[in-house]
C-alpha cells in the first residue's frame, strides 16, 4: 500500500473559491436562491484572521507543547534561583568541600563521606537532596548552579546568534556587493566546519589565554564561541529569504516612494522575517545548550571552577559503575530541558507553518 | 558533467586552503597567550619553547609561520611535547579504530532510517509512525555522550551483556570486534535514526502527491514498483546529501565522545585527552585533518548527488 | 447495437473531509465507443478531472467513497481490485496529464520511462522495449528519436514532453485514452499540433478518447460528443453540433456566450457568468445552477432529471426544467446565444 495521494486537499480548491476553508474560518455560505454577486461587497466580508492570531489559536490547542513549556519554565526558574537554594535550603555552596562533615537524615546522623570514601546517597531532604560527591559537595546545589551556567551560556549564545545572524543575513542578502563579498565567504567557511571541531578548536585556544580583557575561564568565552559557530545556521536561511523578499513588489514600491535602503530593510523586510526568526529561536537555544554540554564534557567549554551540566556529567563518568547518579541526574536534567525546548519549538513551527492553511491552486 | 566536477573540486581546494588558514589563525593568531609556550606543553623548558618557536617560525612574519606550520603538519613532524609523541603517527595508528567505529555505525544509521522512514510513511498515523516521531524528537535532545554513558551503565555494567571496555581488531577476531563495538555503534546510530527517518518520511509523503508518481501509477506499475523506483529514489537523494555532511561531522564530534566513554583507542580518544589537558598540538592537527576530510567528503557527496540527479549538472 | 467500449453508469465520487462530505461527482453516466472522441467540459471544481481520474482508479484513498460503475471489457473499474487495476492501467486505458514537466520523472531518461510502461505489461527485454520506445517517439513526431532516448525530460521543450507522454500512453494501443487538459500548459501554437497528434493516433489505433477541457475552441476542434459538467453533475450531453448550435442548459448558454467571437464586433464588456460555483460542501438544494441562473423558477427547487426533452434528438440530454420552446427564446441575447444578466428569484 503506497501512501495514498491526498485527495482531500485537491477538493479544497472548490472551497476556497466560495470562501469557506477547512480551517474552520467563516466564509460565505451560498443559500439556495441567494444571488452572490461580489464576495467583497457590503456585508459579505469574511472575518480576516492574521497569521499570528491563527498561530496562537493553533498553539493553544497543543496541550503537549504547553505542558513542556511549563516544565521548561520551572527548570529555568529553579536554576536561576540556585543561589537562593544554596543559601536558604542547602546551606552550602556549590564548591564547598565537606568531606569530614555530617548530616542529619531522618533523625540519624550520618557521615557525608564515609570512612572508606563512599559519599552519601540521595537524602531527599534539604541537605544533600541528591546526595554528595566524593568531595562532600552537595549534588543538588551543583546541579542547580550547573544548570544556571548551562542556561546562561545557551541564552547568551542564542542572543548572539539571533542578532548577528539576522544582521549578517540582511546585509549579505540585501546589499549584495561589498558586504556580500566579505561576509558571505566568512559565513560559508564557519558553516562548513563541523560544529564540534570548530567549537573545540576555539574552546581550547581561548581557554588557555582568553581573548582581550576576558579571561580564559569566563563563561562568556563558551557563550561567545557557541554563538559565533552557529551564526551561519541562521544567517544563511535569512539571506535566502531576504533575497526572495527584495524582489517582491512591495519593496519596489517602497523604493519608488523614496525610502532609503536602511529604512526599507528595517520597516519592510525585517517584519517579514519575524516568523522565520521565531521558529529559529527555540532551535538555536536547544543547539546551543547541547553544544555547550559537548564542549564542557570534553573540557573545551566551561572551565573550572565553574560547573555546567556537561562538566558534571563528565566528572561523574569515572564513577559510572558505582554511583551512576553522578552522571545520570545532570544528564536527565539536560535531556528534559532540551526536550522541552524542542517540543515547544516543534509546536511553534507547526502553529506557524503555512502549509497547514488551505492551499489555493491556480 | 566533467565541468561540474572540475568546478566543484576547484572550490573544494579553495575551501581547504581557507580552512587551513582558519585553523592556523585559531591556534596561533587569535589567542592572547604565547603560542610557542602553549605548543611546547606544560613541562616545557625555555629551550624547548625556543626550539618550538624556531620550528614554527614564531619569530618570523606571519606568512612564514603559516608556511612552516603547514609543512610540519603535513610532513608528520608535529610533536606533542607533553608526552613526546609524534602526533601524526599517533593519528595513523589510531585511525583504523575510529573507522571501525564510525563506518558501521553510519551504515546502521542509514539503513535503519530508510527502513523505518519507509514503514512510517506507508502506515501514516500508525504505531510505528507515532513511535518514530517520539524517538526522533527525544533523539535530538540527547547528547551522544549521555546515551553512551547510559548504555554503558545499563548493558555493560548492570546487565553485563556486553564488555565495558577494550577493542579487538577486525582481522584478529571479527566476532569479538563486533561484540566490543556493538554498544558504541548503537550509541551513535540510535539518536540520528529517528531524525533521518522523519525526514525521509516527510519526503515520501510529499512525493506521493507528485505528478510523476501519479503518472507512474497510471502506467500500470505495481505499488511496490512505484514506491521503490520512483518515490523512494527521489526521496532518498536529499537524505543522502544530508547524510554525507553528517557523516563527516560524526567523525569529528561523535567519535570523540563515544571513544572516550567506551575507552576505545581511536583518534577521538586521543583528541579528547588532549582537549582535557589543553594540549595544543594534537588538537590543532586533529582539527586540520577533520576539517579537510569534511570539505573533501562534502565535495564528493555533491558529485555523487549530481550523478544521481541530472538536473544539478546544468546549474552546477 | 454493439456494446460500448466504456460504459459509465451513475458514477458518484465523494470525499470525506474535515468539514463534511464533498460530492465531487454526483451521478455521471456516459458511454464511449472505439474511434470516437468525447469531450468533458466544465470549470475548475466541476468534477471533470475527478471523473476521469476515477476511471483510472487514481482517486482511491482512505477518505474517498464511490458508487455506480464504469465497465470496461466486462470489468468494473470502480470496484476492481488494485491488482486488476494495475493490469488494466496503461494497457487497456491510458491517460495523458496536464503538465508534462511535472508528470515525467525528472531523474529518469525518457526512453527508460516509456520502456518502463511497456515492460510493466509485456515480457520483453530492455533493449527491445527501448527499441519500441524509439519507434513510438518517431510516430508522435519527435525528431531524431533514437538519439534522444537517453535524454532527460528537462532537456525537452513543453510540446516535446507532451508528445512523449502521448507516446507513452499509446505505447500499448489502449482501447481508451484519457486526455486531461493536455494542452492547457502549452503555447497556443503547439496546442494545434498536439491536438492533431492525438486525433491522428487515436484514429490509427481505433481508440476511444475522453478529452477533458475547459476550452470550447478545443472542443469544437476534436470532439464528436460533448458532456457538460457543473458542480459535480452532468448538465448537458449531446453531439458537438447539438451543443454548439442547440444548447439546452443555461450554463451551456453562459459558456457559449462567454466566448468572444472573431466574426463579430468586440463587446464592450467581456461577458461572464455572474457569481461563483457553489462550495461542494454546501450545495444548493435542487438544481445546482439555480443561484446563478437568471431563468430560475419554482420547479428548480427540485433536482432536474437528466433526460432528452427534444423528441427529435433522443440522445441530447439536459438537466433543465424549462420548456424547449422557452429555452430557444431565452437563450438569444443580442443575436447570439448567451446568458442574460438580470434579477434572480429569491
Amino acid at each position: 500500500m503506497i501512501p495514498e495521494p491526498d485527495t482531500s486537499r485537491g477538493q479544497a480548491e472548490a472551497e476556497v473559491v466560495a470562501g469557506a476553508s477547512p480551517g474552520g474560518t467563516a466564509g460565505i455560505v451560498v443559500t439556495p436562491g441567494e444571488r452572490v454577486a461580489d464576495p467583497w461587497a457590503e456585508g459579505h466580508h469574511p472575518p480576516a484572521i492574521g497569521p499570528w492570531k491563527l498561530a496562537a489559536r493553533r498553539l493553544r490547542r497543543n496541550y503537549v507543547a504547553q505542558a513542556f513549556l511549563v516544565l521548561f519554565l520551572v527548570i529555568v526558574v529553579m536554576c536561576l534561583l540556585a543561589p537562593l537554594y544554596a543559601s536558604h535550603i542547602a546551606h552550602i555552596g556549590p564548591n564547598a568541600n565537606n568531606i569530614t562533615g555530617t548530616v542529619s537524615v531522618g533523625g540519624q546522623t550520618r557521615d557525608v563521606v564515609s570512612t572508606d570514601g563512599v559519599p552519601i546517597g540521595p537524602t531527599f531532604g534539604s541537605h544533600y537532596f541528591f546526595g554528595a560527591d566524593s568531595n562532600g559537595r552537595d549534588l543538588a546545589v551543583r546541579l542547580l548552579y550547573g544548570g544556571r551556567t548551562s542556561l546562561l551560556i545557551g541564552g547568551i549564545a542564542t542572543v548572539i546568534i539571533i542578532v548577528f545572524g539576522t544582521l549578517a543575513g540582511l546585509l549579505t542578502g540585501y546589499f549584495r556587493g561589498v558586504a556580500d563579498m566579505l561576509l558571505r565567504p566568512l559565513m560559508e567557511l564557519i558553516w562548513s566546519f563541523p560544529v564540534v571541531i570548530l567549537g573545540v578548536a576555539l574552546g581550547t585556544a581561548l581557554a588557555l589565554g582568553g581573548i582581550g580583557p576576558v579571561k580564559g575561564n569566563s563563561i562568556y568565552i563558551p557563550a561567545f564561541i557557541i554563538g559565533v559557530v552557529y551564526i551561519p545556521y541562521l544567517g544563511k536561511p535569512i539571506r535566502g529569504e531576504v533575497l526572495r523578499l527584495r524582489e517582491q513588489d512591495f519593496v519596489e514600491a517602497a523604493r519608488v516612494q523614496g525610502m532609503g535602503s536602511w529604512r526599507i530593510m528595517l520597516s519592510e523586510i525585517l517584519p517579514n522575517l519575524t516568523s522565520m526568526i521565531t521558529v529559529f529561536v527555540p532551535m538555536m537555544l536547544a543547539y546551543s545548550i547541547l553544544l555547550e554540554a559537548y564542549l564542557s564534557f570534553l573540557g573545551a567549554g566551561v572551565q573550572a571552577p565553574n560547573a555546567s551540566w556537561g562538566t558534571l556529567i563528565s566528572d561523574g563518568l569515572t564513577y559510572i559503575q558505582t554511583t551512576p547518579t553522578f552522571s545520570l541526574i545532570p544528564g536527565a536534567m539536560l535531556v528534559l530541558t532540551v526536550l522541552s525546548i524542542n517540543v515547544v519549538g516543534d509546536g511553534i513551527r507547526d502553529a506557524l507553518d503555512p502549509r497547514a492553511q488551505v492551499r489555493v491552486r491556480t | 558533467m566533467a565541468r561540474f566536477v572540475v568546478r566543484r573540486t576547484a572550490s573544494a581546494i579553495l575551501l581547504l586552503f581557507a580552512t587551513s588558514i582558519v585553523v592556523f589563525g585559531i591556534f596561533e593568531v587569535i589567542p592572547s597567550y604565547n603560542p610557542a609556550r602553549a605548543i611546547a606543553g606544560r613541562n616545557a623548558t625555555p629551550t624547548t619553547v625556543a626550539e618550538v618557536s624556531r620550528k614554527f617560525g614564531f619569530d618570523k612574519p606571519i606568512y612564514v609561520q603559516y608556511g612552516k606550520t603547514m609543512e610540519l603538519i603535513f610532513t608528520g613532524q608535529v610533536i606533542d611535547y607533553s608526552d613526546n609523541l609524534n602526533v601524526d603517527s599517533q593519528f595513523a595508528q589510531r585511525f583504523p579504530v575510529t573507522v571501525s567505529l564510525v563506518v558501521p555505525a553510519a551504515l546502521i544509521w542509514l539503513a535503519g532510517a530508510i527502513v523505518l522512514g519507509s514503514i512510517s510513511a506507508l502506515r501514516v498515523g500508525g504505531l510505528a509512525d507515532r513511535g518514530l516521531m517520539v524517538t526522533a524528537i527525544v533523539g535530538v535532545s540527547i547528547p551522544i555522550f549521555l546515551l553512551a554513558a547510559v548504555l554503558l551503565y545499563a548493558f555493560a555494567f548492570k546487565l553485563t551483556w556486553f564488555p565495558n571496555t577494550g577493542y579487538t581488531t577486525l582481522v584478529a577476531n571479527p566476532a569479538q570486534w563486533a561484540y566490543h563495538l556493538f554498544l558504541p555503534w548503537i550509541s551513535i546510530a540510535v539518536l540520528s535514526i529517528g531524525f533521518y527517518s522523519r525526514v525521509l518520511r516527510s519526503n515520501l509523503l510529499d512525493m506521493a502527491n507528485e505528478d510523476f508518481v501519479r503518472t507512474a501509477r497510471a502506467k500500470g506499475l505495481t505499488r511496490r514498483q512505484v514506491f521503490t523506483r520512483h518515490m523512494l529514489r527521489n526521496s532518498l537523494m536529499p537524505v543522502i546529501t544530508m547524510f554525507g555532511l553528517d557523516f563527516a561531522v560524526l567523525l569529528g564530534g561523535a567519535a570523540l565522545v563515544t571513544e572516550t566513554v567506551f575507552n576505545l583507542p581511536g583518534i577521538g580518544q586521543y583528541e579528547a585527552q588532549a582537549i582535557g589537558n589543553l594540549d595544543v598540538p594534537p588538537i590543532m592537527v586533529g582539527a586540520m585533518f577533520t576539517a579537510f576530510f569534511v570539505v573533501l567528503f562534502s565535495a564528493f557527496s555533491d558529485i555523487v548527488y549530481a550523478l544521481l540527479d541530472p538536473r544539478i549538472r546544468l546549474t552546477g | 447495437m454493439a456494446e460500448p467500449l466504456l460504459d459509465v453508469q451513475d458514477l458518484q465520487v465523494s470525499f470525506a473531509t474535515e468539514d463534511g462530505l464533498v460530492r465531487a461527482v454526483d451521478g455521471v453516466s456516459f458511454t464511449l465507443d472505439r474511434g470516437e472522441v468525447v469531450a468533458i467540459v466544465g470549470e475548475s471544481g466541476s468534477g471533470k478531472s475527478v471523473t476521469v481520474m476515477t476511471l483510472m482508479g487514481l482517486t482511491r484513498s482512505p477518505n474517498s467513497r464511490f458508487a455506480g460503475s464504469a465497465r470496461l471489457h466486462g470489468g468494473d473499474l470502480v470496484t476492481a481490485s488494485e491488482e486488476d487495476l494495475e493490469r488494466v492501467r496503461g494497457r487497456e486505458i491510458a491517460m495523458i496529464f496536464q503538465d508534462p514537466i511535472s508528470s515525467l520523472s525528472p531523474v529518469q531518461r525518457i526512453g527508460a520511462q516509456i520502456a518502463e510502461q511497456i515492460r510493466a505489461h509485456e515480457k520483453v527485454s530492455k533493449a527491445e522495449a527501448l527499441d519500441r520506445a524509439a519507434g513510438l517517439m518517431e510516430r508522435v513526431g519527435i525528431p531524431r528519436a533514437r538519439d534522444r532516448l537517453r535524454a532527460y525530460p528537462h532537456e525537452f521543450s513543453g510540446g516535446m514532453r507532451q508528445r512523449v507522454m502521448i507516446a507513452m500512453a499509446l505505447s500499448l494501443s489502449p482501447g481508451v485514452l484519457i486526455a486531461d487538459e493536455p494542452t492547457t500548459a502549452l503555447d497556443v501554437t503547439i496546442q494545434a499540433q498536439i491536438l492533431k497528434e492525438i486525433k491522428q493516433l487515436s484514429r490509427e489505433m481505433n481508440s476511444g478518447v475522453i478529452f477533458v477541457t475547459h476550452d470550447l475552441g478545443v472542443v469544437a476542434d476534436v470532439a464528436d460528443r460533448v458532456l457538460v459538467m457543473y458542480s459535480g453533475r452532468l448538465v448537458e450531453q449531446g453531439t458537438v453540433d447539438e451543443i454548439f448550435y442547440d444548447p439546452q442548459h443555461p450554463y451551456t448558454w453562459g459558456l457559449m456566450g462567454s466566448v468572444t467571437r472573431v466574426d463579430r464586433d468586440p463587446p464592450r464588456r467581456l461577458p461572464a457568468i455572474p457569481g461563483q460555483p457553489p462550495s461542494l460542501l454546501r450545495v444548493p438544494q435542487g438544481c445546482h445552477f439555480r443561484p446563478r441562473c437568471p431563468h430560475a423558477f419554482d420547479p428548480c427547487r427540485q433536482v432536474p432529471s437528466l433526460e432528452s426533452r427534444l423528441p427529435a434528438s433522443p440522445d441530447h440530454l439536459d438537466r433543465c426544467w424549462l420548456d424547449p420552446a422557452d429555452k430557444r427564446t431565452k437563450r438569444e441575447i443580442g443575436g447570439r446565444i448567451g446568458l442574460a444578466e438580470g434579477d434572480v428569484i429569491k
